[in-house]
């Protein structure tokens, strides 16, 4: 049996969700075993991505690796899935990162540790699952399940606001997710199936097109998020444990983006041309009035949930900019270019989000504060962890040579194309973006110590070490050899871009 | 050959990285002699490699080297590379820059010496190499770009080296914003050549350039605007930040709050040269634009006249040298806008040796007061410290353009290139060029005489522990004194009116001032004579002079002038109000911006009137609905009957009708 054979994205699903299953019957009798377990069991899951990758033929442009089974025959639901340059390198962030999030409860999580890991290593299979996911049902199945563990890992270990963060949380997202549905069973109505490829395929009349396009853009718009509809995230961020804020920010925005690909290009590409404008607007006040809005924050973690927001606008920017451009020029290569960025974007704020995310979260462990004015000086007592931070910080400025450069360049460059000014408003984040990651990291790193709780402050241990520079090497990796990214997803976006540009107007 | 050049060039560039990673992370390990000595390798291997370079290139014929080292990443058609572009123009930057560094390298470990962040220092000035060697020596937009932020990012790094100092630390975060303006047009011009040559290779860019010189775009309304306007002036904004250039010139003189050794090397040589690298690397473009060659004209004219004032009010040794290399900045960007490259690159290189050697002097100087840098405290220092006085004194002579000195040559280079440019601008430039002689020489001199002459102002522990700096400072000091005084001399010749820079530097044929001076030029000697028949020496001399009536002669003058001009002492000392306007409007303007969009838009409307408000309101229906939910049994039989009754009714009607 050779690994072609193996189903190995089902592998990426159900290890990790049989792992968490197991790691709540286990419980909290056998600590130490669930915590070695639940390592192995993300470890186990990284690898197999890691084999999916090699496996994976970057020429090929459609899904790659199907496993299809009958699922709900009355309705022609099934367990289809499939994968490809988009989700690949979706989920080679997932999978490393939930090495990360394990790792970095290890000592932190005092209460019932077990089923923080359960619950994150169920959502991992989940998340991996969304990524896969070619079935409409299937896709919404998971979407929703990720909901649940991680309003547990909220709502339990979660900050003394928590309740409101998570009813925010959920209800917003919950709101946004459920229009989409209403337009999956739509397109089952009049593609007769669940299959999102047939949904890709099938005519739709530009009213029709409309209406879903703003189903989804609710579900989506608000996941990844956009503004205005953004205020849950700072306060989830807040309230969430740093393994929480880890995921939410490198993962489930991305969440957002993925369904923009998937599902608002693809399927109603008049309507997203017809609705560029507003789309790209928002992005750009996000941008910008998200920039200046994470200035002003006093509290870390909210300063880089607002500075995700205002990448993510980037991101989706780099999605909507394409219509222009080939509108404007009639070529598709700077349009390819806009929207490989964004990819790109998602993948190095997955990084960049968790890394910052992770540096707050030490410092919390020692000094059971987020506020900044609380720190100062702490290089003095934590050189390694002030040189870390500076990479991450660097990196969040978008700093040439880390991969938080990539995206935003190539989005810029390509945003030029399609007006002066998009482009320079879109580049004033060179500006805020420095401006906010930096004085931030001057009050709390540089200085004199300015308490003596801070002077008694231990630099990083081991665990918190490895954790760091495992982040730091990609952050790094990334920065100055980007092109392994892009050759994983050139097929599937060229086709993608193609296919966009086609009206499907009947 | 071209293989072993190859390795040449790579080994050139990570030398510095490899001493600065294995100094960076592993300084504990080596500890601080073997830091020193593993970035002066790393260093001295980059520096002599690049003399095998500028040889082989310069007088073996080596011809252009123009060759990606790897495909960075390719996305929608456009494959973005890194890769060397060798030729005498970055052949000669190459030299400059490892050298300078490498002296400096040597210096620090005497001025650096009872730091406790000494391995972290020795990598981080390395790590500054390899970002410079990258920028000069880069073939492609992106990588010169790359550099660029890079040198800014190890400058940040440097300025904010002593980080328990408030000062420090706020000049560093200064000094990064305010470079991320410039490079924020410096983006946006990246951003217009790729769109319009489709490419961001230098060679491809430059041999397609004539297609657009014609070309225009709109940027306000319906209003044509060149395309090569636009870029030129948008890649001037990042030269501006860089180098210093008004208004974005603020940074410069707070990044003196970092360790002398790298205000020599970063803030002095090399990178704020950098701008002025990038438009000589870019003539190509410049050239088809006047509008832009005007308004770096003129930038560079203000910036060199008025920050030369500003020198002549600073009481501390650095800042001084501060406003002089401001100044000098400006002198080159004068050049570059005057389409005299060559001279602006001549400038550069002496500047660079000169500059280096004064800032190493007044850091030498430094070492022996204590730390102390207020000039009041000092004076007559020359008997205590000869040899760091004499090479201050050829630094000094070189930086007023003293006949004969390297800094002569290239400074009277770009003032008669200036007077020979018919650009709008020109005759407002050449008349600030001129008088900034006369300026630059009474602050220089001013400078000199109050460190090293008249009486000695310091205190008497102070005065009793005098004594000469160490070998590892007065041997690079000696070692920059050399190129400072016979550089120009020797370069002047091939460098603007020989074939020194081949096709690197591009001048149309309409705006060639060099070339027009070279048909008087005959030989350094005659040169050297013709000077006296222009104004310049006439002004430095006057210079000199003043500043020994002010500061030998009458001691008590300087106070007598201060009393009398009094409001022209104010705006100096407050420099022109550049910082308090940025500290209200900018840095004050965008905190307060922040703190309405988010109290007011997020917390009042977004979350509080639509968010928490419908949720407000939902509980508010829901409280009124309620009632309806008595828990009364015979409530909900009587809805329940009810609803069979309509079911029924509609039922029958079906069948009815």
């Amino acid at each position: 049996m050779t690994l072609t054979n193996l189903p190995i994205l089902s592998m990426l699903i159900w290890t990790p969700i049989i792992g968490g299953v197991w790691a709540l019957i286990a419980g909290d009798r056998q600590e130490q075993t669930v915590k070695y377990f639940s390592l192995a069991v993300a470890v186990i899951t990284f690898i197999f991505s890691v084999l999916l990758y090699q496996q994976f033929d970057n020429e090929f442009a459609g899904m790659q690796f199907i496993e299809e089974a009958s699922w709900i025959a009355a309705f022609d639901i099934k367990y289809h899935i499939g994968v490809d340059g988009i989700g690949l390198p979706l989920i080679l962030l997932t999978t490393f990162t939930t090495i990360l999030v394990i790792l970095s409860a290890w000592e932190v999580i005092e209460s019932h540790i077990s089923y923080y890991m359960c619950a994150f290593l169920i959502l991992t299979g989940l998340m991996n699952g969304v990524f896969v996911a070619l079935d409409a049902i299937l896709f919404y199945v998971f979407w929703e399940a990720m909901l649940i563990p991680m309003f547990i890992i909220i709502g339990i270990w979660g900050g003394p606001n928590r309740v409101y963060a998570t009813i925010k949380f959920f209800l917003y997202t919950f709101l946004g997710s459920v229009f989409m549905l209403v337009a999956f069973l739509y397109l089952y109505s009049v593609a007769d199936s669940f299959s999102i490829e047939a949904m890709h395929a099938v005519p739709l009349s530009l009213t029709a097109q409309k209406l879903i396009f703003i189903a989804f853009f609710l579900a989506f718009a608000v996941k990844i998020p956009m503004w205005p509809v953004h205020t849950w995230l700072p306060d989830a961020h807040v309230e969430a444990p740093t393994g929480g804020s880890v995921i939410l920010a490198a993962i489930m925005l991305k969440m957002g983006g993925y369904g923009f690909l998937r599902f608002s290009l693809p399927i109603t590409p008049d309507a997203s041309l017809y609705f560029d404008d507003v789309i790209i607007v928002l992005s750009l006040i996000a941008i910008v009035y998200i920039g200046f809005v994470a200035l002003v924050q006093e509290d870390m973690k909210k300063l880089i949930a607002y500075s995700s927001i205002s990448h993510m606008g980037f991101v989706t920017l780099g999605f909507f900019i394409p219509f222009i451009i080939v509108a404007k020029t009639g070529s598709t290569s700077g349009a390819l270019m806009g929207i490989e960025g964004a990819m790109m974007q998602m993948i190095s704020h997955g990084f960049i989000s968790a890394a910052m995310f992770l540096c707050v979260g030490v410092m919390y462990d020692r000094l059971h504060s987020r506020m900044i004015k609380d720190y100062g000086g702490v290089v003095n007592s934590m050189p390694y962890f002030a040189a870390f931070m500076m990479l991450f910080a660097m990196a969040n400025a978008g700093l040439p040579g880390t991969s938080g450069f990539v995206g935003e360049f190539l989005v810029i460059l390509s945003s030029f194309k399609a007006s002066f000014w998009i482009a320079f408003t879109a580049a004033l984040t060179l500006i805020l973006g420095a401006a906010y990651t930096l004085w931030m990291y001057k009050r709390v790193i540089f200085g004199d110590v300015s308490k003596a709780e801070v002077a008694e402050l231990k630099d990083i241990n081991s665990r918190e070490g490895l954790i760091l520079f495992m982040l730091a090497v990609v952050v790094l990796l990334f920065g100055i050899w980007p092109a392994p990214v892009f050759d994983v997803m050139h097929m599937t976006m060229e086709q993608l871009v193609e296919h966009v540009m086609q009206t499907k107007v009947p | 050959m071209l293989d072993n050049m190859e390795q040449i060039y790579l080994a050139i560039v990570l030398a510095p990285l490899a001493g600065s990673l294995i100094s960076g992370l592993f300084g504990k390990l080596i500890g601080r002699s073997g830091a020193h000595w593993v970035t002066i390798i790393g260093v001295a291997i980059s520096s002599i490699l690049s003399m095998v370079a500028y040889k082989h290139h310069m007088f073996d014929g080596g011809g252009v080297y123009n060759e990606a080292v790897y495909t960075w990443l390719s996305s929608g058609g456009i494959t973005f590379e890194i890769g060397f572009l060798i030729d005498p123009l970055s052949v000669t930057m190459m030299v400059v820059v490892s050298f300078v560094s490498w002296m400096i390298h040597i210096y620090t470990i005497g001025y650096m010496h009872d730091d406790s962040g000494y391995q972290r220092f020795f990598s981080y000035i390395s790590l500054f190499t390899f970002s410079m060697l990258m920028l000069v020596m880069s073939n492609n937009f992106l990588q010169l770009f790359f550099g660029w932020e890079a040198v800014g990012l190890v400058s940040y790094l440097l300025i904010g080296f002593w980080f328990k100092k408030e000062t420090a630390i706020f000049a560093n975060l200064k000094a990064f914003l305010v470079n991320r303006v410039g490079d924020f047009g410096f983006l946006l011009g990246i951003a217009a050549v790729l769109m319009y040559f489709n490419s961001l290779d230098y060679a491809e860019v430059f041999s397609k350039v004539g297609d657009h010189a014609d070309t225009t775009i709109m940027i306000f309304g319906n209003e044509p605007w060149s395309l090569m306007t636009v870029i030129c002036i948008c890649l001037f904004i990042g030269a501006m930040g860089k180098s210093a250039q008004v208004p974005l010139h603020v940074w410069l003189p707070d990044s003196m709050e970092g360790p002398t050794p790298i205000s020599a090397l970063i803030h002095a040589a090399t990178m704020v040269t950098a701008g002025i690298f990038m438009v000589s690397r870019m003539s190509p473009l410049f050239e088809l634009s006047e509008t832009a060659l005007n308004f770096i004209l003129v930038i560079g004219a203000i910036t060199a006249l008025f920050m030369g004032f500003l020198g002549l009010v600073q009481n501390d040794i650095k800042r001084v040298v501060a406003y002089s290399t401001l100044s000098q900045l400006g002198y080159m960007t004068v050049a570059l806008g005057a389409s005299a490259y060559a001279a602006a690159m001549f400038h550069l290189v002496t500047h660079a040796f000169f500059k280096a050697l004064l800032f190493l002097g007044a850091g030498a100087v430094i070492i022996v007061m204590h730390h102390e840098q207020d000039m009041r405290k000092m004076g007559g220092l020359y008997k205590s410290m000869p040899i760091t006085w004499i090479t201050c004194f050829f630094g000094t002579l070189a930086l007023i353009g003293f006949p004969g000195t390297s800094g002569f040559f290239s400074k009277d280079a770009i003032i008669e290139a200036v007077h020979y440019s018919d650009l709008a601008g020109a005759t407002f430039a050449y008349y600030s060029v001129l008088f900034g002689v006369f300026i630059t020489a009474l602050y220089s001199f001013r400078l000199f005489f109050m460190t090293f002459h008249g009486e000695q102002r310091m205190d008497v522990e102070t005065w009793k522990h005098l004594h000469e700096a160490p070998a590892v400072v007065t041997v690079p000091l000696s070692v920059l004194a050399i190129p400072s005084l016979i550089l120009g001399a020797f370069l002047i010749g091939p460098m603007l009116f020989g074939d020194y820079f081949g096709d690197a530097i591009v001048v149309s044929s309409t705006h060639n001032v060099l070339a027009e001076i070279g048909e008087n030029y005959h030989g350094v000697m005659l040169f050297t004579l013709h000077a006296f028949k222009h104004p310049p020496v006439y002004l430095a001399f006057a210079g000199i002079f003043v500043a020994w009536l002010c500061y030998i002669k009458f001691p008590e003058l300087p106070a007598r002038i201060v009393d009398k001009f009094g409001i022209i002492h104010k705006i100096l000392v407050n420099k022109y109000g550049f910082d308090d306007f940025n500290q209200i409007v900018f840095a004050g303007g965008v905190r307060n911006i922040g703190q309405i969009l988010w109290k007011f838009g997020d917390v009042n409307i977004i979350d509080g009137l639509m968010v928490n408000g419908s949720a407000k309101s939902v509980r508010w229906f829901s409280s009124k609905i309620r009632k309806i939910q008595t828990g009364f049994l015979y409530d909900y039989a009587f809805v329940l009957i009810l609803g069979l009754l309509t079911l029924l009714a509609i039922f029958v009607h079906q069948i009815l009708v």
